[in-house]
């Protein structure tokens, strides 16, 4: 909490200073992350619509159990948990970067933007195997009395109920809204993660340069870690969305 | 920004003080360490007692993680994003517009709801039955999900 007592009896509205007593910048970079926030809730509640609509949702321990190397072992919430771990770290070193910036320590804003870069790069490894083993996945479908062996994607949902044919459990094909939803969805949170990194890069780039000691102040830092911390707030609630519930 | 005075923006009255170490940003990580973990044990529970429980104890569980979500969010919020440390004109000006999200979820997850009744029960035309399975007629049904 703030130990800095702020001065009585200001008058926030009566001009000359911003009544949100932060620089424009921050305050727009706030908003942005507010209409963001109604993006993905607007995806997100999307998505709760039409999984409480249909009967037979894809059950996300049996979709979501693999770990890479381990092969067919039945590990769910195994690698999500790994994916939300990575993030939550990533997001520790980003706010210590912040702190670092505010005591104007170069060599220490520089150390833990590359663990937050590293962090990023290593959770979007993790998705894009996550994604490579959905889709080339190759499960038996029952299709109209007839075997076929499916990945998951956007047309393709190999996760419907389970039935008997010729002996042998196979799955029918399930709502094919799953793969738009869960590729949309994790793609959209992705892409943010992607130019998240795009911009710590770009962040780190400026502090080795020394921009931020000449300006005096560290706050592009600061506004950067808002960015990355929606970026973990945003998988938070995917995390809920998909995998957990 | 209390180690600098040299700020460039005229807009801000005062800084607030972050010079309180960093032990604050540890104690949250392990919070939020827990609070996941937590969540993990009772998705576990929910996946090992699969089918077995009341649909109540399942949307209780479902109700209790959210909420534990909901914790997280505010931590990451409140702390990292150092939302708790600005004036409160800044912190309402971003909370109270969420505040349509309660709404918003309430209103969709209701409908989504009542158009999975219609399509069960053709638009009220036959009764409800529970798990109505699209497999085909002749093949035999398997009573897992």
């Amino acid at each position: 909490m703030s130990t800095t007592t702020m001065p009585a009896g200001t008058k926030w509205w009566s001009g000359g200073r911003s009544p949100f007593n932060a620089s424009y910048g921050k305050v727009m970079m706030w908003y942005f992350l507010m209409s963001d926030a109604f993006t993905f809730g607007a995806f997100l509640i999307s998505y709760g619509t039409i999984r409480f609509s249909v009967n037979n949702w894809a059950d996300p321990n049996h979709v979501f159990n693999a770990f890479p190397f381990a092969g067919h072992a039945n590990l769910p919430l195994a690698f999500v948990s790994l994916m939300t771990f990575i993030l939550i770290f990533s997001s520790v070193t980003m706010v210590l970067a912040v702190h670092e910036g505010h005591k104007m320590n170069r060599k220490g804003v520089e150390k833990y933007m590359i663990l937050t870069i590293l962090g990023g790069i290593a959770f979007l490894s993790c998705q894009a195997w996550e994604w490579t083993h959905l889709i080339t996945g190759d499960h038996a479908v029952l299709v109209n009395g007839q075997i076929e062996h499916w990945g998951t994607s956007m047309a393709k949902n190999p996760w419907g109920p389970e039935a008997v044919f010729n002996g042998q459990t196979v799955s029918t094909p399930g709502p094919i809204a799953f793969g738009g939803y869960f590729f949309g969805i994790t793609g959209f949170h992705g892409f943010h993660v992607l130019s998240g990194v795009v911009i710590n890069i770009i962040m780190y780039i400026k502090t080795k340069l020394g921009h931020f000691d000449e300006r005096g102040h560290y706050e592009m830092i600061e506004k950067a870690g808002l960015y990355w911390h929606f970026v973990d707030l945003v998988w938070v609630f995917v995390f809920l969305c998909f995998y957990l519930v | 920004m209390s180690a600098h005075s040299s700020s460039s923006s005229s807009e801000i009255t005062f800084h607030p003080e972050h010079s309180g170490g960093t032990k604050r940003i540890w104690k949250i990580f392990w919070v939020l360490s827990a609070l996941t973990i937590i969540e993990l044990a009772l998705g576990y529970f929910l996946y090992a007692t699969h089918g077995s429980l009341a649909y109540t104890v399942v949307i209780s569980t479902k109700v209790v993680i959210g909420i534990l979500t909901l914790l997280k969010a505010y931590y990451i919020v409140s702390v990292f994003m150092h939302l708790g440390d600005e004036v409160r004109n800044l912190i309402m000006t971003i909370v109270v517009p969420l505040v349509l999200f309660v709404w918003f979820i309430i209103a969709f997850l209701a409908d989504g709801n009542s158009w999975k009744n219609l399509r069960n029960t053709n638009a009220g035309s036959k009764p409800y039955i529970e798990k109505a399975a699209p497999a085909p007629a002749a093949i035999e049904k398997g009573d897992k999900k």
